[in-house]
């Protein structure tokens, strides 16, 4: 195993030389940093000329300047970018985190959704509900991302804005929502003629509640979770994780998952009002803080599914974890969204929360709250255009794969073995199902950064797509350069932690052979 | 490379037991199974295994591969849609501008070229083109997409973006076909040191995305000729493909048939293009077809960007970056293009996924849950009626 680690990673730093030396010649051969000159009517222009190929060393063979600059960059020199003067990795620190942020938010969610409804897919196969979303699917991978980017600015941020303005959705409109979205839940439920129309009523009539709870509270001006919604939404949240989980049998576990439920309803109040308060920790709160509490949680909730005891106390932990994340999530949710009415009424925003352009309002201030609030305000049409591209590819991807698995004969022999579906789909079928999806994960990711390049430029965003195109645009090599050994290092990185996952949850495969 | 490799195991989709017995045999030799399950019909007992078997094989009884095939790819709604939809764009968009050949050019029925300014119609250029329902009924107009801010009509701009669109999904499709079928096939077969480099190679291309390299190499390329451009990209597109094929020759050269064909003294080039080139065909063919819907977007893309086709020669994803900013006050500039870009990937795509079910022997045309549910009740009803 160490030996295969070792020899991919050496292969892989191969790689990345070659393909720096191969880009640099490239992108040597496209750009021309005296294009501008060459056409200048200055009479200074061909001096100006010799002092830029002085400068830049035009004169020497682009070989030798790659040797300078691959000399350079081994040893942390990123370049200047000349026409600014700005240091490269001035540039790039903050253009980074932009970027990583946009594909991680928008990998996380197409994987998630895109895996989810590509298995109740396979599930329903041949189904209205299949073909429904295949259709779709096929839709999305046909969709030009700039396309729906214009379109999602216009509907999703200046509609949504208008619509924050005088925030009423009409009684027909809710009647319309809740009756499509009964219309779809049942497509998904499947079953006999009785159990589609009750889930449908059931899923119309959720969905037509809480719109109607939403809009009776004045939810979208004082978006919040009070006890009400708190406790609906831990209910869920445990249900679902327990069925998912372990399944509604499993007494211990559903009895894990209901006293996290409990310890959250509990711990809401001291810890939204005394412990995220700003005498406490908001000052002192940012990411790695946030992280710790939710490691915090998961303990916790682990720690619940152990008390609990019985001789599959793994389980309950489990799901105690999961349940006690997402709960605690909600709180870490809930105060986020206790900012909304600040965030609104601040000058930099005026009333139109959800941005088209940049990563994070100028001039806002403000406390970490505000801050998170603010770049997700950014983030969630960028990461929507983005997702819907990939979406469709795990979708696609994941079906094919689930697909597969229940027609293997471990799926038959637990089927005869009398377990029930709830075990056969998640643990046989669908933890199988996932093992290919490790291999497509890494690809994807290289689409989504190339992806990046349109996401950010139609939004503004200052990543390094944006840095990659104004500097291409500008013939300046170093940025350009810089950009595409990042993008060629993660490539290559999520291509060996590709192989490398592979291997550990593919029995079958020997790496060292 | 070892065949333990972990990048072999990839796409389980795609990795198909070989589709083809030999391409150039037909499955009628395969009447023993029909016969007994003929006899076992006599017998009353049908075993319903067979019986399945027996329907299946009727279905496909004294019919080549390609018949078969092209049978399925005809009994497949969404791809025969596709198919249509898209010879009729294509149709209208040669026929309606007309087009350039060799510095010959051949006029078309539509008045306006892509060019042109025109007298501004209606306020702001607004689309002449009105539906049945509308007050007046159907009218097409004398510019029925509407005109731009300057006057220029906004269906020969669109039809002239089909057309490059076409073009360049074309020669990116031939490009990407000859280069990822070479490398693949040739990786494959000799396997060795010639497959490890080859390779190597691919995962070079691999580790940028495609529209980054597109982009370093449409700021030099990019221009109004839009071939320049794309035999650029048909250089870079092929990776996929070649894996694929790679992995499909891996295979074939293990079969028996080859070794035939070897023992027979048949060449190297022989075995390669005359054997085993025929037995991948499905797999190339489809995973050309989805590349070229790949392709329509990533030449829009790039033209959206800035660093593909160039004024005064029209690209549909240009159009769009030219248009985004008047989408209040000109909306139609902005989803003609758009409505024709999503047009023609979908058809491809769709035309991809009738081929891939066509080339599959796994799959079947499953009929609905609920025709299965129907055809059930109605069998028990005759039981039923029967007994009685």
């Amino acid at each position: 195993m160490l030996i295969f680690v070792i020899r991919r990673v050496l292969m892989g730093l191969a790689l990345l030389l070659v393909s720096s030396f191969v880009m640099y010649m490239l992108v040597d051969f496209t750009i021309d940093p005296l294009s501008d000159l060459r056409t200048s009517t200055d009479p200074s222009a061909p001096l100006q000329m010799e002092q830029r190929t002085e400068m830049l060393n035009l004169n020497a063979p682009p070989w030798v300047r790659y040797f300078d600059w691959l000399g350079a960059f081994v040893t942390g020199d990123f370049g200047v970018a000349w026409r600014t003067g700005r240091s490269v990795s001035d540039l790039l620190g903050s253009a980074m985190i932009s970027t990583l942020q946009l594909v991680s938010f928008a990998t996380v969610a197409a994987i998630v959704l895109g895996v989810a409804v590509g298995i109740v897919s396979a599930l329903r196969q041949y189904t209205t509900f299949d073909y429904l979303i295949t259709f779709f699917a096929f839709l999305m991978f046909s969709l030009p991302s700039f396309w729906v980017a214009v379109l999602l600015k216009q509907w999703g941020a200046i509609g949504f804005n208008d619509f924050l303005a005088d925030p009423v959705i009409a009684i027909p409109v809710i009647i319309g929502i809740a009756v499509v979205t009964g219309f779809v839940w049942q497509l998904a439920v499947g079953g006999d003629l009785k159990r589609r129309v009750i889930h449908a009523g059931l899923a119309a009539l959720a969905v037509a509640l809480v719109l109607l709870y939403m809009q009776l509270t004045d939810w979208w001006l004082r978006p919040r979770l009070d006890w009400v919604l708190l406790t609906v939404t831990s209910l869920g949240i445990a249900l679902t994780v327990t069925t998912l989980s372990t399944g509604l049998r499993n007494r211990r576990s559903l009895y894990t998952a209901l006293s996290c439920v409990a310890l959250g309803l509990v711990l809401y109040y001291p810890v939204r009002y005394f412990l995220f308060s700003n005498a406490w920790l908001t000052p002192y709160m940012n990411y790695g803080v946030a992280l710790l509490l939710g490691l915090v949680a998961i303990g916790v909730g682990a720690l619940i599914g152990w008390l609990w005891r019985g001789p599959d106390w793994k389980q309950s932990a489990r799901t105690g974890a999961i349940s006690a994340f997402l709960i605690a999530f909600l709180i870490f949710l809930d105060k986020v969204m206790s900012y909304w009415g600040a965030y609104m009424a601040a000058p930099a925003i005026g009333g139109r929360p959800i941005q088209t352009i940049g990563d994070r309002a100028p001039n806002l201030g403000g406390n970490f709250w505000v801050q998170v609030l603010d770049q997700y305000t950014h983030l969630i049409l960028p990461t929507l255009s983005l997702m819907l591209i990939s979406f469709a590819g795990y979708t696609r991807f994941s079906r094919g794969s689930m697909l597969e698995v229940m027609n293997q004969d471990y799926i038959r022999t637990a089927r005869a073995k009398g377990i029930n579906e709830r075990t056969v789909v998640m643990r046989h079928g669908f933890r199988n199902s996932l093992i290919p999806l490790a291999s497509i994960i890494p690809v994807d990711v290289i689409g989504l950064i190339g992806g990046a390049l349109i996401t950010e430029r139609i939004f503004s965003r200052p990543g390094m797509g944006q840095l990659f195109i104004a500097n291409l645009n500008a013939d300046d090599i170093a940025p350009v350069m810089a950009y595409l050994v990042i993008i060629a290092f993660l490539a290559i990185l999520a291509n060996i932690i590709a192989d490398l996952l592979y291997a550990a949850l593919d029995p079958r495969i020997r790496v060292n052979a | 490379m070892s065949t333990n490799d972990p990048q072999d195991k990839r796409d389980p989709q795609d990795e198909r037991d070989d589709p083809f017995e030999a391409g150039e045999t037909s499955t009628g030799s395969l009447d023993p199974a029909m016969t007994a399950a003929s006899t076992t019909d006599e017998d009353g007992v049908v075993d319903a295994g067979q019986a399945e078997n027996a329907i299946e094989l009727r279905e496909v009884e004294g019919l080549s591969q390609g018949q078969i095939v092209r049978r399925r790819f005809f009994r497949h709604t969404g791809a025969m849609a596709g198919l249509i939809v898209m010879i009729l764009i294509a149709l209208l968009a040669i026929t309606s501008i007309g087009f350039n050949i060799g510095g010959f050019r051949i006029p078309g029925w539509w008045p306006h070229t892509a060019g042109a300014l025109n007298d501004i119609l209606n306020p702001r250029g607004g689309p002449t083109l009105r539906m049945p329902w509308d007050e007046g009924g159907f009218a097409i107009g004398e510019h029925p997409f509407g005109q731009d801010e300057i006057g220029r009509d906004i269906f020969a701009r669109t039809m002239k973006g089909v057309q490059t669109s076409l073009i360049v999904m074309g020669v990116i499709g031939a490009v990407a076909t000859v280069l990822g079928t070479l490398v693949g096939a040739f990786a494959g077969f000799f396997r060795g040191k010639t497959d490890n480099v080859l390779m190597r190679f691919t995962d070079l291309i691999i580790t940028l995305p495609v529209i980054v390299i597109g982009a370093v190499l449409g700021k030099k390329l990019g221009s109004a000729d839009p071939i320049p451009l794309a035999l650029a990209l048909g250089a870079i597109a092929w990776t996929g493909l070649a894996r694929l094929v790679r992995g499909d020759f891996l295979s074939l050269r293990e079969r028996e048939f080859i070794d035939a064909a070897r023992v027979a003294g048949a060449s190297t080039s022989r075995i390669i293009f005359k054997h085993m080139l025929p037995n991948a065909i499905g797999v190339i063919i489809v995973s050309v077809t989805l590349l070229m819907s790949s392709a329509i977007l990533l030449e829009t893309a790039l033209s959206y960007l800035g660093f593909g086709i160039q004024p005064p020669n029209v690209s549909l994803g240009q159009m769009i970056n030219n248009y985004q900013g008047s989408f209040n006050t000109r909306p139609w500039l902005f989803w003609w293009p758009g409505l024709f870009i999503i047009l023609i990937a979908l058809c491809v795509n769709f035309i991809g996924d009738g081929l891939r079910d066509a080339f599959d022997p796994r799959q079947k045309k499953v009929p609905s849950a609920r025709k299965m549910a129907r055809a059930d009740r109605r069998t028990a009803r005759a039981d039923a009626r029967a007994t009685a």
